[in-house]
C-alpha cells in the first residue's frame, strides 16, 4: 500500500527540474567563468580570451578539460578526509540553495499546474539562510584540512567574514518580509507582482542585501580568505586539480544563485516589469519560458555588475571589512528595519 | 618659499559616515571603469597583425649578397671585432676555380654564426662591416626549443639568391631596403 501511494509523476517532474536546475547551474557557471575573463578584459581595454572557438566561447571547455587532466595531489600531512570533504560540500551547499527559488511562472494543464520551483516549502527563503550558513564549511573544512598556515588563515578569516554578513543580510530581509507576511518565495514574487518590486520600497536593503551577498560569495572587494597577494590563494592553496575546480565552481554558482535570491527577493523575480502578462492569453508553457527568460536576464545583469565591481574594487582591509560589517551594515539594516515597521504600521492606520 | 607650488597638504580628517560607508566612491569607480567598455582595445592580435616597427628598427642580422647573387662577405672579422656582445664567430676560406659565381670575392667566410642569445642588436657590425655584407633587417629572431637553435648558421643568415629566388629576395629586403 505504501508504495502505491507514492506519486511516481511527482518525482518524476522533480528529479526532471533538478536535473535541469543542477545542469543550468553548471553551464551558467561556466560561461560566468568566460564572461568574468571578457568584462574584465573590456574594463581593462583589452579583448579577454578569443583564441578557443569564434570569440573563445569554448575556452572554458578548454579550462575544465585542463583540470581535469592536472596531477592530483594530496599533501601527506593533510587530514585526507576532511580533504576530500572540503570541495564537495562547498559544492553541494552551493547547489542546494536553487531548489526553493521559484524559475518561472507555473505551467497551467487541465490536470493541474506544475511549479517551476523543486520545493515550495514554507520556510522558503530560511532555507536559503541556513544552507549559506553551512557554505562556511566547505570553506572552514578545506583550509584546515590542508595542514597550511596561510590555508588555516583563510580559513579562519572566511568564516568570521561570512558569519559577520548573514546578519546584515538577514535583517535586511526581515524588511522584506515585513512586506510580504510570507516565507514562500512563490509568495515574495507574486507580492511583487501586485504591488510593483521591492527594490522600489527597499533601496537600502536591497542594497545592503546586495553588498552581504558579495561578501557570502566570497567575491571582491571582500575575497580576504583566497587574498592571491598575502594568503596565496588562501583555504584552496593545496587544491589541484578538480578539487581546485570545485572550489572555484562553486564560487561561480553561489554567484549564480545568489543573483537568483536577489532577484527574486528584489527585483520581482520572473515577473515582467510593466506589462500585465495575464492579459496575452498565451500559451502557458510559452507564458513560463518568457518568464523564466525574463529571470535569466536580471539574473545575468546582476552576475554583470558582481564582476563588474570585482574589476573596480580592491580588497577591503581585515578591519575595514568587520567596521563595515558590523559598526555600518547592521545599524543600517536596524534602522531600514525600523522605518519599514513604522510607515507599515502608519500606513495601516 | 616653496620648491614648487604644487604641494598639497594631506588631509587626514576622520571620514564623515558617507565616506565610511564607501558607496559613494565605489559607484563613482564603477563610472570610470564602465567607460572603459568602450573604449579602443590597445590590443595588436598578433599573429594576424604584427605591429609597424620604425625605420631604423634594428632586428634579425642578414648577410647581403651582390645582385648577380656572389656573396658579399669576405670574412675579414671587422663585425666579430666591432661586436659589444661578442657574439659573432667566422672562419674564413680562400674561394677556389670555378667558386667565381658564389663569392664575390678571393676570401670567403666558410662558417659564420651569430649567437642571438648575446647579441644586443646594436648595429655595430652593421656600421663596421666594409663590404655591405651585413646589416640588420626588420624582423626579430623567433621563439626557439632549445640554446643550440639561437645560434644563426650561415644558411640562417644569408638572403635568398637575388636571380634563382627573386620573390624570397625581394622580401628578405623589406620596405627599408626599397625605399633606398
Amino acid at each position: 500500500m505504501f508504495f502505491l501511494s507514492i506519486d511516481i509523476w511527482l518525482i518524476l517532474e522533480k528529479a526532471i527540474l533538478i536535473a535541469c536546475i543542477i545542469g543550468l547551474s553548471f553551464f551558467i557557471a561556466m560561461y560566468t567563468t568566460y564572461a568574468e575573463r571578457k568584462v574584465a578584459g573590456w574594463l581593462q581595454d583589452r579583448h579577454g580570451p578569443n583564441r578557443a572557438g569564434p570569440f573563445g566561447i569554448f575556452q572554458p571547455l578548454a579550462d575544465g578539460g585542463k583540470l581535469f587532466f592536472k596531477e592530483e595531489i594530496i599533501p601527506l600531512a593533510s587530514n585526507k578526509v576532511l580533504f576530500l570533504l572540503g570541495p564537495g560540500l562547498a559544492m553541494i551547499t552551493a547547489l542546494v540553495t536553487s531548489t526553493v527559488i521559484p524559475w518561472g511562472a507555473p505551467i497551467v494543464t487541465e490536470k493541474g499546474s506544475i511549479p517551476l520551483q523543486v520545493a515550495d516549502v514554507d520556510m522558503g527563503i530560511l532555507i536559503v539562510f541556513s544552507v549559506v550558513s553551512v557554505g562556511v564549511y566547505g570553506i572552514m573544512i578545506g583550509g584546515w584540512a590542508s595542514n597550511n598556515k596561510f590555508s588555516l588563515i583563510a580559513a579562519i578569516r572566511g568564516a568570521s567574514q561570512m558569519v559577520s554578513y548573514e546578519l546584515p543580510m538577514g535583517l535586511a530581509l526581515i524588511a522584506v518580509l515585513f512586506m510580504t507576511g510570507s516565507l514562500k518565495m512563490s509568495e515574495i514574487v507574486a507580492n511583487q507582482a501586485a504591488n510593483g518590486w521591492h527594490i522600489i520600497y527597499q533601496p537600502l536593503g536591497f542594497i545592503i542585501f546586495f553588498v552581504c551577498a558579495l561578501a557570502e560569495c566570497n567575491r571582491t572587494p571582500f575575497d580576504l580568505p583566497e587574498a592571491e597577494n598575502e594568503l596565496n590563494f588562501g583555504y584552496h592553496q593545496e587544491y589541484s586539480s578538480m578539487k581546485l575546480g570545485f572550489y572555484l565552481f562553486a564560487e561561480y554558482i553561489n554567484m549564480f544563485v545568489s543573483s537568483a535570491v536577489i532577484a527574486t527577493l528584489f527585483l520581482g523575480g520572473y515577473d515582467i516589469p510593466f506589462v500585465n502578462e495575464a492579459s496575452w492569453k498565451l500559451e502557458p508553457w510559452l507564458m513560463s519560458l518568457i518568464s523564466f527568460s525574463v529571470l535569466m536576464a536580471k539574473i545575468s545583469f546582476l552576475l554583470f555588475v558582481f564582476i563588474w565591481i570585482r574589476w573596480t574594487i580592491p580588497r577591503f582591509r581585515y578591519d575595514q571589512l568587520m567596521n563595515l560589517g558590523w559598526k555600518k551594515l547592521i545599524p543600517l539594516a536596524l534602522l531600514n528595519m525600523i522605518i519599514t515597521a513604522a510607515v507599515m504600521l502608519w500606513l495601516n492606520k | 618659499m616653496q620648491l614648487t607650488n604644487r604641494a598639497k597638504q594631506v588631509d587626514r580628517k576622520p571620514m564623515t559616515f558617507l565616506e565610511s560607508i564607501y558607496l559613494w566612491n565605489i559607484v563613482k569607480g564603477m563610472g570610470i571603469t564602465i567607460s572603459h567598455l568602450f573604449k579602443k582595445k590597445a590590443t595588436i592580435q598578433y599573429p594576424e597583425q604584427t605591429r609597424t616597427f620604425s625605420k631604423v628598427f634594428r632586428g634579425l642580422h642578414v648577410l647581403n649578397r651582390d645582385a648577380e647573387g656572389r656573396e658579399n662577405c669576405t670574412a675579414c672579422g671587422l663585425c666579430a671585432v666591432a661586436c659589444p656582445a661578442e657574439a659573432i664567430t667566422m672562419e674564413a676560406a680562400e674561394r677556389l676555380p670555378g667558386e667565381e659565381l658564389l663569392y664575390r670575392e678571393e676570401k670567403y667566410a666558410v662558417k659564420y654564426e651569430i649567437n642571438m642569445l648575446r647579441c644586443i642588436f646594436c648595429g655595430l657590425c652593421e656600421e663596421a662591416c666594409p663590404k655591405d655584407a651585413i646589416y640588420l633587417s626588420q624582423t626579430f629572431a623567433p621563439a626557439n626549443y632549445g640554446r643550440k637553435g639561437f645560434i644563426y648558421k650561415k644558411e640562417d643568415l644569408l638572403i635568398p639568391h637575388p636571380v634563382n629566388e627573386k620573390d624570397a629576395y625581394q622580401k628578405a629586403l623589406g620596405n627599408r631596403v626599397e625605399k633606398n
